[in-house]
């Protein structure tokens, strides 16, 4: 009982990053409202840059920089700071795709007057419908 | 085999892997600046006639079996990042170049129909970001760096393929649902490489490899391993992924559609392909069993129940969609075979598949600059009246199928091969069987194309716009008859990667 303990404490962020994937994931699956959609698309997209801030962390790690530059700094424990460079990276990607999900949202609404998944739908079915009867092609002709 | 590696000096050919990518990546913003309309087609247009000319220099320096690296900014590897060049990726780089100036020649004079005039600029300037997204994933030798490229052309591709709703408000729609499963699989792709960086604390492919192969069977890499399959599956639409495609591919305008078909999905699959052999183990158990138990199931399962559903759809580019997917299934089947002959087959329908497909789109798309419409009823008696369009879509089809002397017969015949050689005549009675569906539905379109009474008539297109389509065409054929292009690069390629 208390190696479990360890294991779920000593892996907290692990849990917590989980967590809160799955519920961004959830959320994506769900949620038929395209902007909580988006919102839900953007908690699975911040658990990702936390499991990579949580892997470059040292117990007792300072910040990456060189204080004395003569000293012999073999001794510094430092955080690794790769992980967090690569997070900027996918933070930026992140808010891109924020950005352009809003801007078809807009444009969705523009043309549909919704941002209902289920009302899209049916709107769509609705369009194959109309355009398949127009335009299917009878076998004896 | 011959293997060096040249770097550091100051001759062009150290530095066209580079030149490759930014190429695209430079002309994008000064056509945004200058914002003119035939100014910005012409000056794309160049730019992807310099990516082919850069593409086939560089499959000539390597198709000797030699490898080109390019360090950015001069720091080595594993620090800095590194863009490297093989057989398996010049190929690729060839497909993507040549595909994407062949489209840009047709977007000339379809463009107009889709899409207002004042958008132009913006479209061509996206587009040559699409290309810098899909030449940077081939070549770069970084895994985060393929996250960022794949991220730049996938981006791109959703701004594309929501141009269509000029045409059909669905695009919007579409592309939204391409967005939300694209940056799913995105970040399913870049948790995996947080996996493989925590165990293995690298981000250069071929320092990985090493790290791996020490480290031997690991939990958190196959764990890793896992995810990075599963995005790009959903990247490269394997079935139960794939519901984002025959959507986006429907609504997109043609040159998108053309130029997605031939590239995108192919340039995912070289992804799982370069992670598996050059990243990972292939010999692992844990890989194999992977691909033996779970994409060579769904490989099949796309080859037969895609070119079924194909048959049943009267919208001509939603039929064509569906069969891109089952294509995809031959390509993850070669794949999953793990062996050399799987392989080079997968390579080789990559490449032909691309020419094939767009050939298809490409002359649909002249078909839709008259109709005005993409259901097959449209196409009613078109053989005669555009009698050169009609015939390069009967070789496009036929390719298709893999008649013998067209590109389609190449690649298919070289996984019948791969297949029986590893012993399952199952799977080589699926291909056959599956190639017949495909005989179905293009002999569906050929009957209303040729046999079916037309009741209006058009004029055939203009010669700009033949032209590109021809040129696919004569590609269809060219590579079906000379193969030294195609597979005996890819045979060179797969030497590398089972290095």
């Amino acid at each position: 009982m208390d190696s479990n303990l360890n294991f779920i404490y000593g892996h907290l962020p692990y849990w917590l990053f989980i967590i809160l994937m799955l519920s961004g994931l959830f959320i994506v699956v769900s949620r038929g409202n395209l902007i909580k959609k988006i919102v839900g698309l953007n908690i699975f997209q911040t658990s990702v840059f936390m499991f990579y801030i949580s892997i470059g962390k040292m117990k007792g790690g300072t910040a990456p920089i060189l204080l004395d530059k003569s000293a012999d700094n073999s001794a510094v424990i430092y955080s690794n700071p790769l992980p967090h460079v690569l997070i900027l990276t996918a933070i930026v990607v992140g808010i891109a795709t924020t950005a352009l999900g809003l801007a078809l949202i807009i444009k969705i609404r523009e043309e549909y007057d919704s941002v209902e998944e289920d009302d899209i739908q049916k709107m769509d079915q609705k369009d194959l419908m109309k355009y398949n009867k127009k335009n299917v092609l009878e076998t004896n002709s | 085999m011959a293997s060096e590696i040249k770097q550091g000096t100051l001759e062009l050919v150290n530095h066209l892997p580079i030149l490759q990518v930014i190429t695209p990546m430079l002309i994008a913003p000064i056509l945004v600046v200058l914002n003119n309309k035939t100014l910005s087609w012409l000056l794309s247009f160049l730019g992807a006639l310099a990516c082919l000319f850069i593409s086939i220099l560089l499959m000539q320096t390597v198709s000797d079996g030699s490898i080109l690296t390019y360090y950015l900014g001069g720091w080595v590897p594993p620090i800095g990042i590194e863009y490297r060049i093989d057989a398996a990726n010049s190929i690729l780089l060839f497909l993507i170049s040549i595909i994407s100036a062949i489209v840009l020649i047709f977007s000339y004079s379809s463009l107009h129909a889709e899409i207002p005039e004042e958008k132009h600029t913006l479209f061509y300037s996206c587009f040559l970001l699409c290309l810098t997204g899909l030449l940077g994933v081939v070549a770069t030798a970084d895994i985060f760096n393929v996250f960022v490229f794949l991220e730049i052309s996938s981006l791109s591709t959703y701004v594309l393929v929501a141009q269509g709703a000029y045409f059909d408000r669905r695009a919007l729609s579409a592309s939204f649902n391409y967005l939300i499963m694209g940056t799913i699989g995105a970040t399913f792709f870049v948790i995996g490489i947080g996996y493989i960086y925590m165990a293995t604390g690298s981000l250069n492919m071929m320092d990985i490899a090493e790290r791996v192969s020490q480290i031997g069977d690991n939990r958190t890499i196959q764990a890793g391993f896992a995810f990075i399959v599963v995005g790009m599956g959903l990247k490269l639409a394997m079935i139960p992924l794939h519901v984002w495609l025959p959507n986006a591919y429907t609504y997109a305008p043609t040159v998108v559609t053309c130029f997605l078909a031939a590239t995108a999905t192919k340039v995912a699959l070289y992804v799982l392909i370069r992670f598996v052999f050059s990243v990972f183990n292939y010999e692992d158990t844990f890989v194999n069993e992977l691909f033996f138990l779970l994409l060579m199931p769904l490989a099949v399962v796309a080859m037969i129940a895609a070119s079924v559903i194909a048959i049943f759809k009267q919208n001509l580019k939603k039929l064509l969609a569906y069969s891109s997917l089952a294509q995809i299934g031959y390509m993850l089947l070669g794949l999953s075979l793990m062996s050399q002959k799987g392989l080079s087959s997968s390579l080789v329908h990559m490449v032909n598949h691309g020419f094939t497909k767009a050939a298809l789109f490409m002359s649909l798309g002249a078909f839709m600059l008259n109709t005005k419409n993409v259901y097959i009823k449209s196409l009613r008696g078109l053989g005669r009246s555009m009698p050169f369009t009609s015939g390069a879509f009967v070789i496009g089809g036929l390719s298709l199928i893999g008649v013998p002397g067209t590109a389609g017969f190449i690649s298919k015949w070289l996984l019948l091969e791969a297949a029986l050689e590893t012993g399952y005549w199952l799977l080589a009675i699926l291909i056959i069987v599956s190639s017949l569906f495909a005989v179905i539905y293009i002999w569906k379109i050929i009957e209303v194309l040729y046999f079916a009474e037309s009741t209006e008539t058009y004029s055939e297109v203009s010669v700009l716009t033949l032209m590109p389509i021809w040129i696919l065409a004569f590609f269809c054929i060219f590579l079906g008859i000379n193969t030294s292009l195609t597979v005996d690069v890819a045979n060179m390629a797969t030497e590398i990667l089972f290095k």
